[in-house]
């Protein structure tokens, strides 16, 4: 084995405190971009869930649409309208909106209706953990998700309450479904769903179209365009693309993920910068002898790149088990912080980049260093 | 006679900048040849460091040439010299310099290291030359486990491990007693036999010229005299030494 890990490592252990703040620095760091990173990609897997989990080849969306969210309806007229075009094989409506669940202890809180027929392959709750989809047939059932006990103030199948002085009852119970604006999703029926959110029944908010087995999808999307006004037909991808720029980025709250990740990697890079730095500057001597002896630049450098990289290991190794008892410990949350195999890479390329960048101010200090100044002290 | 290993040519050195700077060497000329153990003697500030860093291919002159094996060094780059030293020269200096964190062995391998030998070589022809200089028994000790005398062999045996043509030594008994620092110019003086190999040994020690073939004094940046060790007497050593 070369001498120079050898020299890398006790460098940096020689100094165990300044070792450990540098570590304790990255650790910090890198979970405080672990938490931001897995905050965005937990959101923007929430923004999505329902375009996600729906059944559809395209979306009929009212003009102008930002995101799933959006409180703009469609006329139930278009239905027959997109019927009719070539190719489609049924477009199912849904209905969503926003209104105010009884907590059965007092008060109100805001909710997330979503409304799709249980007969036909709309967008229907998943990952039942009470209940099923044909519970939700029973007069005045819906299905929430257990994330959100403690909001809804129910905690069990068969607890009731009212939507709009209207019964509710608990009649299915999910997990994990859970929303990027934190308002408890509701499932339930279509008509039940436009009488909760007190829209028309002659209006519905989207348009699940399912294309014929042999029908091309980018032809009946353009004759749907061309058929009907007032209304954009999007493929899955199209809506949840808008759905995602708008709220991580629309909003600016990706936007302050982002930087908050950011600042993260700012501060972890200055911090491992200072102590590299510092612990170049102790071994000042050390670096002038081996340059006086004749190392090349390239293996000082590999000197100070290992000790970056043994920082950035050591470091990040803390770092990911913390992240990782993040993760579980939000995993139950209405707000998970998602770890996925790519960004677990992401940020142990980050953690090695922050710390090789830190190196250079330490590189360009030895590479300064006289070599006859070994004969002089 | 044989080429020299080592050969200044006129060398003039600056040192500073504006009004504080000094010309530490004057058209110094001087040649190392194998198998000589040199000394180079003179008080302090007459420029002897200076002209050890000039042979050492550590400063570049501001006049004049170094030649290294035939090499002119002339216009290299400072890359090229550190291959030069990691090559052709090795360097022992009064305060020794080894790696506090290695162990003998190590920082006797640390010369093949940093030219990228195969470590197992490394290790094996490190522990040949702590043998030469008699410290095999010590090759796991830290430098803060060994003596004065033990870590300037540690040092001399970092020097000598990757065979080089000239050894450059900055007061090696300096910061010694006088049984140790006999024992240094002993060994000192063994590896000077090598035909191949020639020592410069910078020092203000009169009690060392009896291991030297040659004695070269050094004023004011000039060379004031050149001789055979042989020619100096018991007596006038001293003055010699202290110039």
């Amino acid at each position: 084995m070369s001498l120079i890990f050898k020299l890398a490592s006790r460098n940096l252990l020689q100094d165990r405190l300044r070792f450990i703040g540098t570590v304790v620095g990255i650790v910090f760091a890198i979970v405080l971009v672990t938490i931001q990173l897995g905050l965005f990609l937990s959101f923007e897997r929430t923004v999505t869930a329902m375009i996600d989990h729906a059944s559809a080849d395209l979306w009929i969306v009212p003009f102008g649409t930002k995101c799933f969210e959006d409180p703009s309806l469609l006329d139930i007229r278009d239905r027959a309208l997109a019927m009719s075009v070539p190719g489609v094989a049924d477009a199912i409506p849904i209905v969503i909106g926003f209104t105010e669940w009884s907590v059965p202890g007092g008060g109100t809180t805001p909710v997330f209706v979503v409304g799709s027929d249980t007969n036909a392959p709309g967008l229907h709750p998943w990952n039942f953990v009470q209940g099923n989809l044909e519970s939700l047939s029973a007069p005045h059932a819906v299905a929430i998700d257990k994330t959100y006990f403690d909001r809804l103030g129910v905690t069990k199948v068969g607890a009731s309450t009212e939507i709009r002085e209207q019964k509710v009852e608990v009649a299915a119970i999910t997990k994990g479904i859970r929303s990027f604006t934190t308002t408890p999703y509701v499932f339930t029926p279509l008509a039940r769903a436009q009488s909760y959110v007190a829209t028309s029944p002659n209006r519905i908010s989207y348009l699940l179209v399912h294309v014929s087995p042999n029908a091309d999808i980018g032809e009946v999307r353009e004759l749907l365009q061309a058929k009907l006004s007032g209304v954009e037909v999007l493929t899955p991808a199209m809506f949840s693309s808008r759905s995602r720029n708008f709220w991580l980025f629309g909003t600016g709250a990706g936007a302050a993920l982002f930087a908050g990740a950011l600042l993260g990697a700012i501060v972890g890079t200055v911090i491992v910068a200072q102590t590299l730095y510092s612990s170049t500057k102790d071994h000042l001597s050390e670096f002038a002898t081996l340059r006086a002896i004749g190392s090349s630049s390239g293996y000082i450098n590999k000197v100070i790149l290992c000790q970056a990289l043994l920082n950035s290991v050591i470091g990040f190794s803390l770092a990911a088990c913390i992240g990782l008892v993040v993760v579980e410990a939000t995993s139950e949350t209405a707000l998970p912080i998602i770890m996925t195999p790519e960004l677990t890479l992401g940020l142990f390329l980050l953690t090695v980049l922050m710390c090789v960048t830190s190196a250079i101010a330490a590189i360009a200090q030895v590479l300064r260093i006289d070599p006859a100044v070994a004969f002089r002290q | 006679m044989t080429e020299p290993l080592i050969e200044a040519i006129d060398i003039a050195q600056s040192l500073g900048k504006g009004a504080g700077q000094v010309r530490a060497l004057k058209g110094v000329s001087l040649a190392l040849s194998g198998g000589q153990l040199t000394l180079l003697m003179g008080p302090s500030g007459s420029g002897k460091t200076t002209l050890l860093s000039v042979l050492g291919c550590m400063l570049t002159p501001t006049e004049g040439k170094v030649r290294v094996l035939g090499h002119d060094t002339a216009g290299a780059r400072p890359g090229e010299l550190a291959k030069l030293r990691r090559d052709h020269i090795g360097f022992i200096f009064q305060s020794y310099r080894l790696f506090p964190m290695l162990t003998a062995l190590d920082n006797v391998r640390l010369a093949l290291d940093v030219r990228g030998e195969h470590f197992e070589h490394a290790i094996e022809r490190a522990r040949d030359v702590l043998l030469t200089v008699g410290l095999s028994h010590k090759e796991n000790a830290y430098p803060s486990e060994l003596s004065g005398g033990e870590q300037q062999r540690v040092a001399i045996a970092r020097a000598i491990v990757g065979n080089p043509a000239a050894i450059l030594a900055d007061e090696p008994t300096g910061a010694l007693d006088s049984e140790n620092g006999l024992a240094i110019m002993n060994i000192l003086a063994e590896i000077a036999k090598d035909p191949s190999r020639a020592v410069l040994v910078v020092t203000h020690d009169p009690r060392v010229i009896p291991f030297a073939d040659r004695v070269i004094h050094i004023e004011d940046g000039c060379i004031d005299s050149d001789m055979p060790a042989a020619a100096i007497s018991r007596a006038g050593a001293t003055e010699f030494a202290l110039g």
